[in-house]
C-alpha cells in the first residue's frame, strides 16, 4: 500500500479525468457560443456553468430559453434532466456519509456523470488509499474549472470556434466510459445489465430530457438484479 | 429578473439532488440488496451514455454502419479496453483508432 498524500491524490483526480476533460472541451465552447443566440446575457451564460455545472441541463436550458419558455418549467425540465445525479449520490452513500459535511457539499455539488464515473471506480474497488474524497475533489476541479474556462472562451470567440463540434473530441469521452465500464463487466448479470441499459437507451433515446437515459439505466440497473437473484437461487443462495 | 429566478432554481434544484441524499438517508436506510442494486449504477449509466452517443454520432440518426467512425472506434475501444487492462492505453489506443477511422472514411467521401 503505497503512502499517498491529500495533495497526489488530489492531482490524480484531475489527472485521471483528463480524457473526459478534453471530452467536455468542445460541448463548453459551443455552449457558450449558443447561449448568446438564445438571448441569454454573458453574465447569464457564465452563471449557468459556475452554479449549475451540469452540461446536459444547460444545453436543454439554452434551447427552451430560445423557445419562450417559462422559468418554472426550465426549472422543472432541469429536475428531469438531472434526476439520474440521485442515483450517483445513492451509489457513493457509504462512502461520503462518514465525511464532514462541507466536504459533503462541496463534492455532491460537483457531482457529475464524468466525475461520478471517475471517482466511482476508485471508492467501489475498496483500496487502502485514504484519500478518496482528495481524489473526487481533484476530479471535479479540474472538469469545473475546465467547463467555466471553455465558457468563456465560448462567449468571446463566438463564431470563430463553430465548427469545433466536428473534431471528434468528444470521442475522448466515449473511449473512457467504455474504459471505464469494461473493467466492471465481469459477471452475467452484469453483462446482462449493460445490454438492457445499451438496448434500452437506444430505443428511447427519441425521449426528450434525457428521460431514456433515465428509463435505460433504471432498466438497466432492474435487469441486474433480476439476473442476480436467478444465479443465486440456481446456486442455493437465494 | 426572469433570467436569474431561472438560474437560482436550477442550481438549487440540481444541487438538492445531488445533496440531499446524504443528509437525509439516515432515515432511509440502505439495505445490503439496494447497495448490490446500486453496484450496477456505474457500468449502466456509462453504457447508457456511451451507446446512444455512438450510434447516433450526430443525435438523430442512427448509422449502424461502417462508415460510422464512432461506432468503429467504439467496438475497437471495447476491444482493447478487454485485452490491455489498461485505461490509458485503452483511451489512446481508442482515440486513435477513431481519428484513423474518420480519416479513412473522409478520404472516400465525394
Amino acid at each position: 500500500m503505497p503512502l499517498e498524500s491529500k495533495r497526489s491524490a488530489f492531482f490524480k483526480g484531475g489527472r485521471d479525468t483528463l480524457p473526459l476533460i478534453i471530452g467536455a472541451v468542445p460541448f463548453g465552447i459551443v455552449f457558450g457560443t449558443l447561449s448568446g443566440g438564445a438571448g441569454l446575457s454573458a453574465a447569464a451564460t457564465m452563471s449557468l456553468s459556475a452554479f449549475v455545472f451540469a452540461g446536459s441541463a444547460q444545453f436543454i436550458a439554452v434551447g427552451l430559453v430560445a423557445a419562450g419558455t417559462a422559468w418554472p418549467i426550465i426549472v422543472l425540465t432541469t429536475a428531469v434532466v438531472n434526476f439520474r445525479h440521485l442515483l450517483y449520490t445513492a451509489t457513493l452513500l457509504p462512502f461520503l456519509k462518514p465525511l464532514p459535511r462541507p466536504w459533503q457539499a462541496v463534492l455532491a455539488f460537483g457531482l457529475t456523470d464524468e466525475t461520478f464515473a471517475v471517482a466511482a471506480a476508485r471508492w467501489l474497488r475498496n483500496d487502502c488509499p485514504a484519500h478518496n474524497h482528495w481524489y473526487q475533489l481533484g476530479s471535479m476541479v479540474f472538469m469545473y474549472t475546465n467547463w467555466n474556462i471553455c465558457t468563456i472562451i465560448g462567449l468571446a470567440a463566438g463564431r470563430i470556434l463553430e465548427g469545433i463540434g466536428g473534431w471528434g473530441l468528444d470521442f475522448a469521452m466515449v473511449a473512457a466510459f467504455i474504459g471505464m465500464a469494461v473493467p466492471y463487466v465481469k459477471n452475467r448479470p452484469t453483462c446482462w445489465a449493460v445490454a438492457v441499459a445499451g438496448g434500452s437507451a437506444l430505443a428511447f433515446h427519441g425521449l426528450p430530457h434525457k428521460l431514456g437515459l433515465m428509463i435505460a439505466s433504471l432498466a438497466g440497473i432492474g435487469a441486474g438484479v433480476i439476473a442476480e437473484g436467478l444465479e443465486r437461487q440456481v446456486t442455493g443462495d437465494g | 429578473m426572469q433570467t436569474f429566478l431561472m438560474i437560482a432554481g436550477m442550481a438549487l434544484v440540481t444541487f438538492a439532488l445531488r445533496y440531499l441524499l446524504l443528509p437525509l438517508s439516515g432515515r432511509i436506510g440502505f439495505s445490503a440488496r439496494m447497495q448490490r442494486a446500486l453496484g450496477f449504477v456505474p457500468p449502466v449509466v456509462l453504457t447508457a451514455i456511451v451507446v446512444p452517443a455512438v450510434m447516433l454520432p450526430d443525435g438523430r440518426h442512427v448509422q449502424l454502419t461502417v462508415a460510422n467512425p464512432y461506432l468503429a472506434g467504439a467496438l475497437i475501444t471495447a476491444l482493447i479496453a478487454k485485452f490491455s487492462n489498461n485505461l490509458l492505453v485503452t483511451i489512446v489506443g481508442g482515440m486513435a483508432a477513431f481519428a484513423a477511422w474518420q480519416y479513412v472514411t473522409n478520404s472516400f467521401k465525394c
